[in-house]
């Protein structure tokens, strides 16, 4: 179990959202060349729009 | 141009681990003996040669497309957590990497623990220097055999992090003191950005999608995460200035 947590910690971070989003992109670009269009464009785009996410969710967050 | 980007996102990779890890082990060898650190730093060596051993070879059985689908999903997560910290840091909303700070704070941790031995150590010296290598040793581990697997070259992957190991190691030696001057938050970022690079390039191949270019788009995908980032970084700066 702890190393489960570990490996959790490790991977994802603090932010799972961060993750999902990141996992929804690659499963979203995989669909996408399932259809026969070669989006090599959306996972850098998918990148952008989640990090964008992370760091207002982390910069708005009382400290 | 692959090749070097392999060989220098180890090198700074691992510069940045082996430096934390340094720290963590002049505090335990200057509080609580030399002996127990070092023979710390031996057996956290061992385990992670291990693991890069037994997971490196395995990796070589998988198909190279799911490899590096599943690598490249890993290095995005795992880059983007860097990347994240990064950007906070240089934008000023988490305070900076601060390698002085840690030693003290380890050192008085490690002075006020009581004392006992096990096995003829220090145990709290072995445990702390074994830890805390262990731990950010297995980062190493983790972008060496990701990195070389899925290039399909471990060994140039871990050529940039040995020669990160020797040049850290030396410098250490010599100064016996955290190396407070290495620009780890620069370095910090940099290892951020081409985690990520690498995390685009090989998930957008895993997926069946083929680059522009192949291997001569990677520049352009670097180009892309600097720029995001450099961009991210100035519009927090601006933010923060204006609501202090």
């Amino acid at each position: 179990m702890r190393f489960f947590l570990f490996l959790w910690d490790f991977v994802v971070g603090d932010d799972w959202r961060a993750a999902i989003g990141i996992a929804l992109a690659i499963g979203a670009a995989a669909s996408v060349v399932a259809a026969g269009v070669n989006d090599w464009w959306l996972i850098p785009i998918g990148v952008a729009v989640v990090l964008a996410l992370s760091l207002r969710r982390e910069t708005q967050q009382p400290r | 141009m692959t090749a070097a980007f392999l060989v220098a996102s180890a090198f700074l990779a691992s510069a940045v681990e082996f430096v934390e890890a340094l720290t963590i082990v002049l505090a335990a060898g200057l509080t609580r003996g030399w002996r127990a650190s070092l023979t710390g730093l031996a057996a956290a060596t061992v385990v992670l040669a291990a693991i890069v051993a037994a997971l490196g070879p395995t990796l070589k059985l998988i198909p190279i497309d799911a490899l590096r689908l599943v690598v490249g999903a890993l290095l995005l997560a795992f880059g983007l957590q860097w990347l994240r910290k990064a950007i906070l840091r240089a934008s000023g909303y988490k305070p900076l990497h601060d390698e002085t700070a840690i030693f003290a704070r380890e050192a008085e941790e490690a002075r006020s623990a009581a004392s006992e031995r096990r096995v003829g150590l220090d145990w709290y010296g072995f445990t702390l220097a074994f830890k805390g290598v262990l731990l950010e040793g297995l980062e190493v581990a983790f972008i060496v055999i990701t990195f070389g697997s899925t290039q399909g070259n471990i060994g140039l992957a871990a050529l940039g992090a040995g020669i990160a190991l020797v040049l850290v190691a030396t410098v250490g030696v010599l100064v016996r003191a955290p190396l407070s001057r290495v620009p780890e938050n620069t370095m910090k970022f940099a290892v951020g950005v081409m985690l990520t690079t690498f995390g685009i390039f090989w998930a957008t191949e895993g997926v069946g999608a083929h680059w522009p270019g192949d291997d001569a788009s990677l520049p352009g995908v670097l180009a892309f995460v600097v720029l995001l980032s450099s961009g991210a970084v100035a519009l927090l700066r601006r933010r923060r200035l204006a609501f202090a």
